[in-house]
C-alpha cells in the first residue's frame, strides 16, 4: 500500500514497454512458426497505411485509412488476396520526417510488404530510403512532388496522383487559352502549394506575351486573407492562380467576391474537392481546378462512396479517391504476382492494369500512374463540372 | 495474526480510497454522481451531436452519454484519492521518494556505483543487438531528445530563463549541415563542431538583446525568434530550398563503408550514446562549478545575486550560448538521421515538447531530464497500438503528470557543501 | 491612398479579430500569471458548439436573427463551462507548484482538447453558416468592409468597454484587481480567491466563445485545429500590449494586426510574421513590459 506514486508510474511505464516488447516477441514467434512450419501461406495480407493520422494535418491523412479499410473490407468478403485476409496497420507520422521514419521503421519491424502513404511529400521523402533497403513497395495518393518519381532515386515508389509539374503545364496552357494575360500566383507557403505555384510561375514566363503580376504565399491558419486581396487588387491582374488547399482557397476566394473582385479563379487538385464548396457556399461558383479526368461516373467511385457513407456516414476527406485506388492497386498487384515479393509485385504495377476508382490505370516506369488523365473542372451550381 | 492485520489494513485502505476528500461513502457516491452529471452536460454537445449543416441531417451518438458518465463516476474516485494522497505527503515531498532515495544511495557507494554504471553501459551497449530495427531508431530519437533537454535544462532549469524558442538553433544546427554537405560535400564529423559552433554564435547574438528582459516577455521574445528563424527558412527558397526541403544527406560515414539502414541506424545509436555521455559529463561539471552556482543563484534571485558580484548579463548569456550549443549538435544529428529536413520540423510545437521533457522530467536535474524524454519521446510511439486516441493520451498523461508530481518526476538535489567539524575549529582557533 | 486606406481598414478588422481573443488570454494571466494556452482550444469549442446548436435549429426552422443569439449563448454557457472544468482539474492542483508546471500542464490540455474535438467530430473542414445578416446601408461600401467585420469591430470595443468599467467598478472586479495584485493579502481581507480565479476563467471563456461564433462566421469554416494559431497570436498581442493590462491587449492586437496588413501590402505576405514578431521584439526590448505594461519595481 505505501508504494510511491512515482513508483505506480514507472511501473505503468514499464509495464507498457513490456507490453509493446512482448506483443513484438509474440509476433515474431508466430513468424517463426510459420517459417519453421510447412508452406502455410500466411493466413493475413498486412496493408501499412502511413500519414498524418493526428496533428494539424490529419484531415488529409484520415481519409486514406478510411478508403483502406474499406478496400479491405471489400476484398475480404470476396474472399481476400490469394486467400490471405487483409489486413489494415495504419501508423501516424504528422506529416514530420523524422515521424516518418519511425513510422517506416515500425513498418519493417511489422514485417509490412506493402504500405499506403505518406501523405505530405515531405514525410514521404525522409521515409523512402528506409523502405527502398527494405524492399517495401509504397504507393502515395497524395505526395506530389516531382523528383519522387522523377529522379528516379525510388524504383518502389508510386502515386495515383499526378505530379506538380503536370498539373501546373496544364493550369497554364488553360489560362492562355482563356486570354489572360496578366497572373497573380499565390500559395500557401507549403510543400505542395509552393511547388505548384513556383511551376505555374515557370512556365507563365515561359509564355509570351503573359506575365506574372504577384508571386506570394499567405500563412495557412490565418483569419483573413483581406490585405492579399487588396494586393491582388491593387496589381491589376486579369486572374489568379492559387497553390495550396481548400480552406485556405476558399478564404480568399470568398474574401474577393466580397470585395467584388470577380476576376477568374484557377486552383490545384488540393481544391478540386467537394469540401471547398461546402466550405466556400455560393462564392465557389466559377472557380477553375485542375483534378484528375472524371471519375464521377465510375461504378468503382460511386461504390466506394456508397461504402463510406454507409459505414462512417459522412463523406469522404480529400485524397479518399487516390486513396482508395492505390489501395486497390497495391492489393490487386500482390494478387496479381501471386505473392509479396517485391520484384514480382512491382513488375505487376508497371504491367498489368487495374481497375480502380480513378480509371484504368498501370504505372509507368518511374511510378507515375499512366491512365490517371487531368482536366480543368469548373464549379457550376455547386458542383464540379468538367470544361471541355 | 498477521492475516487480520493485513485484512484490516486492506479495509481501511479501501475506505480510505472510497471516502477520500469526503465524509463518507454516501458523500462520495454523491459527489462523483455530480461530477459524473457535470461531464455528461460539458460533453454533451461535441460529443453527442453531429449537425451537416449542407444537407441538414444530424446523428446522434447517444451512447456516448453513456461511457462519458460510467467512465467519469469511476475515474472521480481515483482522481480524488490520487489528490488526497499528494495532499498527504506533502510534508514529505521535500524529501526524497523511495526512488530517488535509492539512486543516492547507489551513487554514494563506490562499489554500487560502478556496478550499476557497468549494468547500464552493458544495457546500452547491448540494445540494439537485442531489439529489432524500430525499436533502435526510436530510441536514437530518444537520444537526441535527451541532449536537447539536457541543453534546454541549462537555459531553463539551471539559469531560470523561460526560452520558448529552443527549436531556432536545433533548426540552424540541422540546416548548417545539410546545406553545407549538399553545396561542398561537408561530412558529418566535421558538421558537428560546425552546428556547435553556429549555434553558440546565434545563441551569443539573440541572447544580447532579449536577456534583460524578465519572466514571460523573454518567453513570448524567444518564441517570436524561433518562429521568425522558422519563417526565413520557408521562404528564402534560393538558399534553404523552402519548404519542400533537403533531402538525400548523407548519413555519418564511418571510414568510407558502405552501409545498410539497419547498420547505419545501429551506428548512429553508438554516436549517439557516445555524445549523450559526453553530454552528461559536460552538464554536470558545469552544475558543480562556479558558473553552475552563478546560475542557480541567478534562478533564485536576480538581485541578491548582483549584490554578490555576479555579472548578471554574462552569466545570462554564458546560459543562453551555451544551451543553444548541444541544439546545434543535435540539429545536426537529426539531419543525419533523418535523411530529409524542410521547415515543418522546428515549429513552434517542438520547443514546447523538449520544454515539457525539462520540465516533466524535473528541473535542473539531469536523471529528470532523461526520464522525461524517455516518457514524453517513447511513451507516443508505444502508443501507436491506439491509432487514433495516440495524442489524446498523450494530452492527458503530460497534465495528469503535472498534476500529481508538479516538481516533475525526478526533481533536482542540489549539492550540498557541509564543513568539516576539524576545519572549523583550527579556524576558530586560529 | 485609396490602397494605403483599404489596408487600413483590413488591418483594423484583423486586430479586432485578435483582441476579442486576447482580452480573455490577458484577464487569466492577469489574475494567475499563467500562459494559458488552452486558451484557443477554448475558443475553438466555443465555436464548434455555436456551429452544433446554428445547425440544429437551422433544421427546426428558427428566424436568421435569433439563431445567432442563441447560438452565442450556448456557446458562451459551453466554453464557460469548459474554462470553469479545465481551472479545476488541470491547473488548481497546481497552485502553489513550481510556476513552468501549470504551463505544461496547459500545453497538454491543449493537445487533449485538440484531439478530443477531432475524434468527437470530423478532422475535415466544417464550413461555419453565415449568421450575420447583411446590413443594408453597408451595401456601398462592401468593398471595404462586409457586415460580418463591422459586427466583429463593435463586439470588440463593446467587451473592450465592458471589461475596463466591470474590473474598474464591480465588487467582482475590484476583488479580480486585488488577488492579481496580491494574492495572499486578498486572502487576509476576506476575498474568496478560488472564486475569484473560477469567475476569471469562466468570463474570459465567455469572451473566447463570443470571438470564436462570431469570427467563425466571418471566415466561414472552422477545424479543430483553428484555436491553436489564434491562441499564439492573441498571446502575441497580448504581451505586445502588456499583459494583465485590458486596453494594452486591445491596442497591442490593433498594432499587430495594422504592421501584417502594411508588411503585406507594402512588402510581402510571405514575410508578415516576421514583421509581426519583429516589431514585438523591438517594442520589447525599448518598453521591456510591453506599450501599457507598467514596469514592475523588483521587491527584495
Amino acid at each position: 500500500m505505501r508504494v510511491k506514486l512515482s513508483l505506480i508510474a514507472l511501473c505503468l511505464v514499464m509495464v507498457a514497454m513490456l507490453a509493446a516488447c512482448s506483443g513484438e516477441a509474440e509476433k515474431m514467434d508466430e513468424k517463426a512458426d510459420v517459417e519453421t512450419g510447412e508452406i502455410a501461406p500466411p493466413a493475413k495480407l498486412v496493408l501499412g497505411v502511413a500519414g498524418a493520422h493526428s496533428g494539424d494535418l490529419a484531415s488529409y491523412g484520415l481519409p486514406s485509412v478510411n478508403a483502406a479499410k474499406l478496400v479491405a473490407a471489400k476484398i475480404n468478403a470476396a474472399g481476400g488476396i490469394n486467400g490471405a485476409m487483409v489486413e489494415v496497420v495504419a501508423q501516424d507520422d504528422q506529416c514530420k520526417p523524422e515521424q516518418a521514419t519511425n513510422a517506416a521503421t515500425k513498418m519493417i519491424s511489422d514485417e509490412v510488404k506493402i504500405v499506403l502513404g505518406h501523405i505530405c511529400s515531405g514525410a514521404t521523402k525522409a521515409a523512402m530510403p528506409i523502405y527502398l533497403d527494405a524492399k517495401i513497395v509504397v504507393m502515395s495518393p497524395s505526395a506530389t512532388n516531382p523528383p519522387l518519381t522523377q529522379s528516379g532515386d525510388f524504383p518502389n515508389f508510386f502515386r495515383t496522383i499526378a505530379p506538380d509539374d503536370a498539373q501546373a503545364a496544364l493550369e497554364v496552357s488553360f489560362v492562355k487559352g482563356l486570354g489572360l494575360k496578366k497572373i497573380a500566383v499565390i500559395h500557401d507557403k507549403g510543400d505542395y502549394g509552393k511547388g505548384f505555384a513556383s511551376f505555374c510561375k515557370t512556365y507563365i514566363e515561359a509564355e509570351e506575351g503573359m506575365e506574372v503580376a504577384l508571386f506570394e504565399g499567405v500563412t495557412p491558419g490565418a483569419v483573413d486573407y483581406s490585405a492579399v486581396v487588396q494586393k491582388i487588387k491593387g496589381s491589376g491582374a486579369d486572374a489568379v492562380i492559387f497553390g495550396g488547399y481548400h480552406p485556405e482557397a476558399s478564404k480568399i476566394v470568398s474574401s474577393m467576391r466580397k470585395k467584388g473582385i470577380e476576376i477568374p479563379f484557377l486552383s490545384d487538385d488540393g481544391v478540386k474537392d467537394e469540401t471547398f464548396i461546402k466550405v466556400a457556399g455560393k462564392y465557389a461558383d466559377g472557380v477553375y481546378a485542375t483534378g484528375p479526368m472524371d471519375f464521377s461516373h465510375n461504378p468503382i467511385f460511386q461504390e466506394a462512396l456508397a461504402a463510406h457513407k454507409a459505414e462512417f456516414g459522412s463523406d469522404p476527406g480529400p485524397f479518399f479517391t487516390e486513396a482508395y485506388s492505390a489501395a486497390l492497386a497495391l492489393l490487386k498487384a500482390v494478387e496479381n504476382a501471386g505473392s509479396t515479393d517485391y520484384d514480382k509485385v512491382i513488375d505487376a504495377l508497371h504491367n498489368k492494369y487495374v481497375d480502380t476508382a480513378v480509371g484504368k490505370i498501370k504505372f509507368d516506369a518511374k511510378g507515375d500512374a499512366e491512365g490517371v488523365g487531368f482536366s480543368i473542372y469548373q464549379v457550376i451550381d455547386g458542383k464540379y463540372v468538367e470544361v471541355k | 495474526m498477521s492475516n487480520l492485520t493485513q485484512e484490516t489494513s486492506q479495509q481501511s485502505f479501501i475506505s480510505f480510497f472510497l471516502t477520500a476528500g469526503c465524509d463518507s461513502v454516501a458523500h462520495a457516491v454523491k459527489k462523483s454522481f455530480i461530477v459524473a452529471i457535470w461531464f455528461v452536460f460539458l460533453t454533451f454537445p461535441i460529443m453527442v451531436i453531429q449537425v451537416n449543416t449542407i444537407e441538414k441531417t444530424v446523428v446522434w451518438h447517444w451512447n456516448k452519454i453513456g461511457y462519458v458518465a460510467i467512465a467519469v463516476f469511476f475515474g472521480s474516485f481515483l482522481w480524488r484519492w490520487l489528490l488526497a494522497r499528494k495532499e498527504l505527503k506533502k510534508d514529505e515531498s521535500t524529501e526524497e521518494t523511495r526512488i530517488e532515495g535509492l539512486l543516492t544511495r547507489i551513487q554514494s557507494h563506490p562499489l554500487l556505483k560502478l556496478a550499476s554504471l557497468g549494468v547500464l553501459a552493458l544495457a546500452a551497449i547491448l540494445y540494439p543487438q537485442v531489439f529489432d530495427l524500430y525499436q533502435t531508431n526510436i530510441m536514437v530519437s530518444c537520444l537526441v531528445y535527451i541532449v536537447l533537454g539536457l541543453g534546454l535544462n541549462i537555459v531553463v532549469g539551471l539559469a531560470g530563463l523561460l526560452d520558448l524558442g529552443y527549436v531556432a538553433f536545433y533548426a540552424v544546427g540541422a540546416y548548417a549541415y545539410a546545406l553545407s554537405n549538399m553545396h561542398w560535400g561537408i561530412g558529418f564529423w566535421f558538421a558537428l563542431p560546425l552546428g556547435a559552433v553556429l549555434g553558440t554564435l546565434l545563441g551569443l547574438l539573440l541572447g544580447f538583446p532579449v536577456l534583460r528582459l524578465r519572466g514571460d516577455y523573454l518567453a513570448i521574445v524567444t518564441l517570436g525568434f524561433g518562429e521568425i528563424i522558422r519563417l526565413v527558412l520557408e521562404n528564402w527558397g534560393d538558399i534553404t530550398m523552402g519548404p519542400s526541403g533537403i533531402s538525400n544527406i548523407a548519413r555519418p560515414g564511418f571510414f568510407g563503408m558502405k552501409m545498410s539502414i539497419m547498420d547505419s541506424t545501429i551506428y548512429m545509436y553508438y554516436i549517439m550514446i557516445g555524445l549523450v555521455i559526453f553530454t552528461i559529463f559536460c552538464v554536470n561539471r558545469l552544475q558543480n562549478s562556479r558558473i553552475g552556482r552563478a546560475w542557480l543563484a541567478l534562478r533564485e534571485d536576480e538581485i541578491a545575486c548582483q549584490a554578490m558580484g555576479i555579472d548578471k548579463m554574462k552569466t545570462k548569456l554564458l546560459a543562453f550560448a551555451l544551451g543553444a550549443t548541444w541544439a546545434g549538435m543535435a540539429g545536426v544529428i537529426f539531419a543525419a538521421k533523418t535523411t530529409f529536413i524542410n521547415p515543418a520540423s522546428f515549429t513552434f510545437w517542438e520547443s514546447a515538447m523538449i520544454l515539457s521533457i525539462v520540465v516533466i522530467g524535473g528541473m535542473g536535474s539531469i536523471r529528470g531530464v532523461i526520464a522525461g524524454a524517455v516518457i514524453l519521446i517513447l511513451v507516443p510511439e508505444y502508443l501507436r497500438n491506439f491509432a487514433e486516441f495516440r495524442m489524446l493520451l498523450f494530452g492527458a498523461i503530460m497534465v495528469l503528470v503535472m498534476v500529481f508530481r508538479p516538481q516533475g518526476l525526478i526533481s533536482a538535489k542540489r549539492k550540498i557543501y557541509k564543513y568539516e567539524a576539524s576545519n572549523t575549529a583550527s579556524a576558530a582557533n586560529e | 491612398m485609396e490602397y494605403f486606406l483599404e489596408l487600413l481598414l483590413g488591418g483594423l478588422t484583423r486586430g479586432s479579430i485578435y483582441a476579442l481573443i486576447a482580452l480573455g488570454y490577458t484577464m487569466v494571466y492577469g489574475i494567475i500569471e499563467l500562459i494559458n494556452f488552452a486558451h484557443g482550444e477554448i475558443y475553438m469549442i466555443g465555436a464548434f458548439t455555436g456551429l452544433i446548436v446554428a445547425g440544429l435549429l437551422t433544421m427546426l426552422g428558427f428566424p436568421g436573427a435569433s439563431i445567432l443569439a442563441i447560438a452565442l449563448i450556448c456557446a458562451v454557457i459551453w466554453s464557460a463551462a469548459y474554462g470553469y472544468t479545465i481551472e479545476k482539474v488541470a491547473y488548481k492542483p497546481l497552485r502553489g507548484a513550481p510556476r513552468l508546471s501549470p504551463l505544461i500542464s496547459a500545453i497538454g490540455m491543449s493537445i487533449f482538447l485538440q484531439n478530443y474535438v477531432m475524434l468527437s467530430q470530423t478532422s475535415d473542414f466544417l464550413p461555419f453558416p453565415e449568421l450575420i445578416p447583411e446590413f443594408g446601408f453597408l451595401k456601398e461600401y462592401n468593398s471595404v468592409m462586409s457586415s460580418s467585420e463591422l459586427v466583429i469591430v463593435a463586439a470588440t470595443i463593446l467587451s473592450c468597454i465592458g471589461l475596463t468599467l466591470f474590473i474598474k467598478f464591480t465588487k467582482l472586479g475590484k476583488a479580480m484587481r486585488a488577488t492579481a495584485q496580491n494574492r495572499k493579502m486578498a486572502m487576509l481581507v476576506g476575498i474568496n480567491v478560488n472564486m475569484v480565479i473560477s469567475a476569471t476563467f469562466i468570463i474570459g471563456s465567455s469572451l473566447a466563445a463570443v470571438g470564436g461564433v462570431l469570427i467563425a462566421c466571418h471566415v466561414g469554416q472552422i477545424n479543430y485545429y483553428i484555436g491553436f494559431i489564434a491562441g499564439i497570436k492573441a498571446f502575441t498581442a497580448a504581451v505586445l500590449g502588456g499583459i494583465g493590462s485590458i486596453p494594452g491587449a486591445m491596442i497591442g492586437a490593433l498594432v499587430l494586426g495594422l504592421t501584417e496588413a502594411f508588411a503585406t501590402g507594402y512588402v510581402s505576405s510571405d514575410y508578415e510574421d516576421v514583421f509581426a514578431f519583429s516589431l514585438l521584439v523591438l517594442i520589447l526590448i525599448f518598453r521591456p513590459a510591453g506599450i501599457m505594461g507598467k514596469e514592475k519595481t523588483q521587491k527584495v
